[in-house]
């Protein structure tokens, strides 16, 4: 990824395109593009300092010792048990969260077919999924202590009114089973905007084919619908996948004493790297973080292209 | 209502009820027990407006110190990257168009890398290239503009890349350089007053994206908003919940105005009605 993040062509791509002949209008030419390509480098400065820079860093630094010296000795951080449960756990919850939340959200999204775009309700919904899709990190995790923490409202609901005790096995909002619920918050609405417009291509036409050759509601269903949908859906989950997996803030406010997933433990250590023998860990649970988000990307352009099919 | 034929794959009225009331009340809960919980009385148990009227005590403003630093750090943060999205990507997006239209894609590409890279890994990186800064230039909270310039570039390309498909920046070019115009001439008075929708739009999601960031200003050792909220949970639950839910109410009518601004743009664009494919970069929170 990091090679692509080079500067978009000061120029020289200008250059390969019109110097294909040595005659002097195209060597001014050539000159003109290079001048013309003088605008893109505040730009290009900027985004390999802060962006290149850091990402190239972020890949490498797992592999340097703490003297910046070569060595592969960070990736037996990858063996330890301890490391290898965390990314177990972090590709549980995210799966678990965005399966959940895409089965909730095309729910949502099929509630809300043949609704006309400009009704209240419509607007409504839309407007709330794309508010609440943004809304993580601490004040989720705020929301979720005001409502099933210790003192939450549900909780002494629960327990004052119906005598039921959420946590008599524990507390287990501030360990990872609480993440889920926090998790869901914003992967429904998520599904819900990307998985909303798939649903308008399945077409009026089609459906009324459907009836005409003899099928009925559920026919369309089982043998058009869900099979042209379900690339989409699939998609949808990847990128939620990518979305619960890369979630940092939330989990962080939340849970203080342990680092059950890896985005925290990048925080431990981050915060005790001078603890021997754990220096650089960051940069290999970086790269372990990148390398299962690179696969959750491609598979997402490989079923993106199949979704693409159907689409006018 | 009646006079449009039932749409075909329509649920029934009352399914569509069902479903929507079901969800839309279980996703209300976690907004209402904020709600309660900051009307509670700790003496009696009871409800009561203490809390909120304590916020607002002449004693307060040195008690929750560290959130009105938070909230000026967020604020000049906003005013940083807002800088950085104005005087870096919209003239280079606008001259990118007009000069090097075959570099939109690259440019595009590289503007929507921070969407894959978590913010927790790119942290990774930015860790030595803010101990360099810090050695040179000092560790004040500014510095951290720099890195949010970066994580606000997808969201802020979206909404300046529909207005510039929609309006034809090409020819406004031609045109304004047949008058003579200069380079900066032609940016200054004739792409910006044609780009005024996307470029309120991409201020505002940056605006939203700052002041939502987390990861970052945490793991960097800078007080944002969202560390001061963390930080003051600690002492007093009560205000964390509280600015929490005014925040959010605040974001909730930021958004609401990108949104109804991104409505705006839709209209105008001239690409015909089909169904918009499925995002494949939908707006990732600051989680």
């Amino acid at each position: 990824m990091t090679s692509l993040v080079t500067p978009p062509g000061t120029g020289s791509s200008g250059t390969r395109r019109s110097g294909t002949r040595g005659t002097a209008r195209s060597r001014s030419r050539i000159a003109l593009t290079a001048g013309r390509g003088v605008g893109l480098l505040p730009f290009t400065l900027y985004v390999l300092l802060f962006l290149a820079v850091p990402t190239v860093i972020a890949l490498v630094s797992g592999f340097q010792d703490a003297d910046g010296g070569w060595t592969l000795d960070n990736l037996s951080a990858l063996g330890d048990p301890l490391i290898l449960r965390t990314i177990g756990s972090s590709l549980w919850l995210a799966a678990l969260t965005s399966l959940l939340g895409a089965i909730i959200g095309a729910l949502v999204c099929f509630a809300m077919m043949g609704l006309d775009e400009t009704r209240l309700l419509s607007r409504v919904v839309t407007s709330i999924s794309s508010v609440l899709a943004q809304f993580g990190g601490v004040m989720l995790a705020f929301a979720f202590i005001a409502t099933i923490g210790i003192q939450g409202a549900i909780t002494v609901f629960l327990r004052g009114e119906l005598g039921i005790d959420i946590y008599q096995d524990g507390v287990w909002l501030y360990e990872l089973p609480g993440l889920i619920l926090p998790y869901l918050y914003f992967q429904v609405p998520l599904m819900i905007i990307v998985f909303l417009p798939a649903m308008k291509t399945l077409r009026v036409q089609w459906a009324e084919a459907n009836l005409t050759l003899g099928g009925t509601r559920l026919t369309f269903w089982t043998r058009i619908g869900l099979p042209l949908l379900f690339p989409s859906f699939v998609g949808s989950f990847l990128l939620l996948f990518t979305n619960g997996f890369s979630a940092y803030s939330t989990a962080a406010a939340l849970i203080n004493q342990a680092s059950p997933i890896v985005p925290l433990q990048i925080r431990l250590a981050l915060s005790s790297e001078t603890v021997l023998g754990r220096e650089n860990v960051a940069g290999v649970l970086a790269l372990a973080m990148m390398v299962i988000m690179a696969v959750a990307m491609a598979l997402y352009a490989l079923v993106q292209r199949r979704a693409a099919r159907w689409r006018i | 209502m009646s006079a449009k034929p039932r749409h075909p794959l329509a649920p029934a009225r009352a399914t569509r009820i069902i479903i929507l009331a079901v969800i839309g009340a279980l996703f209300a809960v976690p907004i209402a027990s904020m709600v309660e919980f900051t009307l509670r009385d700790p003496q009696t148990g009871g409800h009561t407006l203490n809390n909120w009227a304590s916020l607002f005590a002449p004693d307060a403003a040195s008690t929750y110190e560290v959130v009105w630093t938070g909230i000026g750090n967020s604020l000049l943060l906003s005013a940083f990257a807002v800088a950085v999205v104005l005087l870096i990507l919209v003239p280079t997006m606008v001259y990118v168009e007009v000069e090097f239209p075959r570099l939109s894609r690259v440019l595009e590409f590289i503007c929507l890398i921070p969407l894959s890279l978590p913010a927790i890994v790119l942290v990774v990186g930015y860790v030595p290239v803010y101990q360099f800064i810090g050695r040179t230039v000092g560790t004040d909270v500014w510095s951290l503009g720099f890195a949010y310039g970066i994580i606000v570039l997808p969201f802020a390309h979206r909404a300046l890349k529909s207005n510039l498909d929609a309006i034809g920046i090409r020819v406004l070019s031609e045109a304004g350089r047949t008058l003579g115009d200069s380079w900066f001439g032609f940016l200054w008075r004739v792409a910006v007053p044609n780009l005024r929708s996307g470029i309120s739009a991409a201020v505002l999601i940056t605006v939203a994206v700052v002041f939502g960031e987390f990861t970052l200003a945490s793991l960097l050792n800078r007080t944002n908003l969202q560390t001061a909220l963390n930080i003051i949970n600690w002492q007093n639950p009560f205000v964390s919940v509280a600015i929490s839910l005014v925040s959010l109410i605040a974001v909730f009518l930021l958004l609401l105005a990108v949104s109804g601004l991104g409505r705006v743009g839709v209209r105008r664009t001239r690409r015909p009605a089909t169904p918009t494919p499925v995002s494949p970069t939908p707006l990732r929170g600051t989680r």
